[in-house]
């Protein structure tokens, strides 16, 4: 068994007398897809700045392996419009290795915005970007705070099968936020539910049908009739109606 | 020196040393200030720095370096308080920046009249500038270009995405401390030249100006600097000429520099 590269047990948060996180476990090894999905104000980004270091938990423990190298993409990049920024010098704050941003670019099928202002990137291409400054770390563990915003469903298959490539390539451990389990479903290998604890947690098939995603996300999310597109920018409940042509570009504010 | 003093008066060359010295400096913090949209930080530093005059005079220190320990200090108070975030940035940066100001000015009314030239302090009082400012401004100057260039790449990172930063192991508490003590810095330095009620007008004009020329971070902040020392002669020039303060016309040309710059198509 491959060994692990984070662990996290017995997590705890607590926000103005508001429960963020309660007695959460999570594990991650090396070379596994572990994603993270749960409704809006499930806590995910929480979990995900605890795991980091960015937080400190409240109580519970975290443990990185020692030197471990995180690539990181946050969930939102705003880049003030008065800082003239190109996609390179964006990337050379990572590594200043021209040849390494190049490859990093290519990886992510976005070569040919080296010499872009950041500014005029869509949001498919910023988060490929985003995604290539992450591996510009060489990292031992990529973490991806909602990876697809702002990207159309076509580009977020996509983005899910670079993903899963990137693994197969790099052999790092990929924890990532997900709203949507179906479209994630073939690009990880362990899904956990959270919502504030953790649900459940498996083989994304499993996770699937079991009672207590049902309960959390609702009929509608059974496989066959799962809706694919979210507005992100305002709580859902998925008991809403089927969208028959499911697709289209969402930007945010 | 001497020989310059043939065409042009010692006096004149003096302020226009002493502006450009605060100028070069402001260009890439201002920079910063910008896009870290800092400006309200920098003028609650530049207000507090009335009260260090007061304090200087009070203690019967020297006012420069009274302002110097007050701005820095006040630079380490706000750091501390913006950690804690009890209350929103701006209304604290409101809070303490008329406040202190207020305190400012009360102190230096208790003082006899003869001992104190307010407007000087408010406006700046370039015209007055020695050879021993010029040095001490080239000095300061020069230290915290040197800081900056250090800490260049990191400050960078922080501005662009701090949690990104401190994730690639920047240190990020560290860096934004350094910046903030870098501008308590030049806030001391520049009161010299614009006086505490323009100081921001210095950092963020040649800045924003020079924004719509440039595509890179360092081109902004090296055309800032650049923009900022037309400005202080322009206004030097007209302050010889016309008569009028040389602190406010130096504001006012930098302003007129932005003012052109809008006619041009802003580059990406």
């Amino acid at each position: 068994m491959p060994e692990p590269l984070l662990r996290a047990s017995g997590v705890c948060l607590e926000r103005g007398g508001r429960k963020l996180l309660h007695n959460v476990d999570l594990q991650l090894r090396q070379g596994e897809i572990v994603t993270l999905i749960g409704p809006n104000g499930a806590g995910k980004t929480t979990l995900v700045r605890v795991v980091l270091g960015l937080v400190r938990p409240g109580s519970g423990e975290v443990w990185r392996r020692a030197g471990l190298r995180i690539g990181y993409m946050p969930q939102r990049m705003h880049i003030d419009p008065s800082l003239p920024l190109t996609v390179r010098r964006f990337l050379s704050l990572a590594s200043t290795d021209i040849n390494a941003m190049r490859a990093a670019l290519r990886r992510t099928g976005v070569e040919d915005l080296l010499e872009n202002p950041m500014h005029s990137l869509s949001g498919g291409e910023t988060q490929r970007v985003l995604l290539a400054r992450a591996l510009l770390r060489r990292p031992q563990l990529l973490v991806l705070d909602e990876p697809v915003q702002g990207v159309d469903v076509g580009g977020q298959a996509d983005f899910y099968q670079t993903i899963s490539k990137l693994r197969d390539q790099l052999q790092c451990g990929v924890l990532m936020i997900s709203h949507d389990l179906h479209l994630v479903m073939a690009a990880t290998d362990t899904v956990v539910c959270l919502n504030q604890h953790v649900c459940c947690q498996g083989h994304p098939q499993s996770v699937a049908s079991h009672p207590a995603y049902l309960e959390l996300f609702g009929k509608s999310a059974q496989p066959g009739i799962a809706l694919y597109t979210h507005h992100h920018d305002h709580s859902h409940d998925l008991h809403g109606d089927v969208m028959p042509d499911g697709g289209g570009e969402h930007h945010r504010a | 020196m001497a020989g310059a003093s043939t065409t042009v008066p010692d006096f004149l060359l003096h302020a226009l040393l002493a502006g450009i010295g605060v100028a070069l400096v402001a260009g890439p913090l201002g920079s910063f200030a910008v896009w870290r949209r800092m400006a309200y930080f920098g003028d609650t530093l530049a207000h507090s720095a009335l009260m260090g005059v007061a304090f200087g005079l009070l203690l019967s220190i020297n006012t420069g370096v009274a302002v110097t320990l007050g701005c820095l200090l006040l630079a380490l108070i706000l750091v501390l308080l913006q950690q804690n975030r009890f209350i929103a940035t701006d209304t604290l940066l409101g809070i303490l920046s008329h406040s202190t100001l207020a305190l400012g000015l009360v102190c230096v009314s208790l003082f006899d009249d003869t001992r104190i030239d307010l407007t000087a302090y408010l406006f700046g009082d370039l015209l007055a500038t020695n050879l021993t400012d010029v040095v001490t401004i080239f000095t300061v100057s020069a230290l915290v270009l040197l800081a900056l260039g250090l800490l260049w790449r990191p400050l960078l990172a922080i501005t662009v995405h701090e949690e990104l930063a401190r994730v690639e192991g920047v240190p990020v508490t560290l860096v934004r401390t350094a910046l903030m003590l870098l501008m308590a810095l030049v806030i001391a330095i520049a009161m010299k030249v614009v006086g505490v009620l323009l100081i921001t007008a210095l950092l963020i004009i040649p800045a924003a100006a020079s924004r719509r020329l440039t595509r890179t971070p360092e081109q902004m902040a090296a055309g800032a600097s650049l923009l900022g020392c037309v400005a202080v002669a322009a206004g030097l020039l007209a302050s010889f000429y016309w008569d009028t303060p040389a602190g406010p016309s130096v504001v006012l040309s930098a302003g007129a520099l932005f003012l052109l710059t809008l006619l041009r198509k802003q580059a990406a």
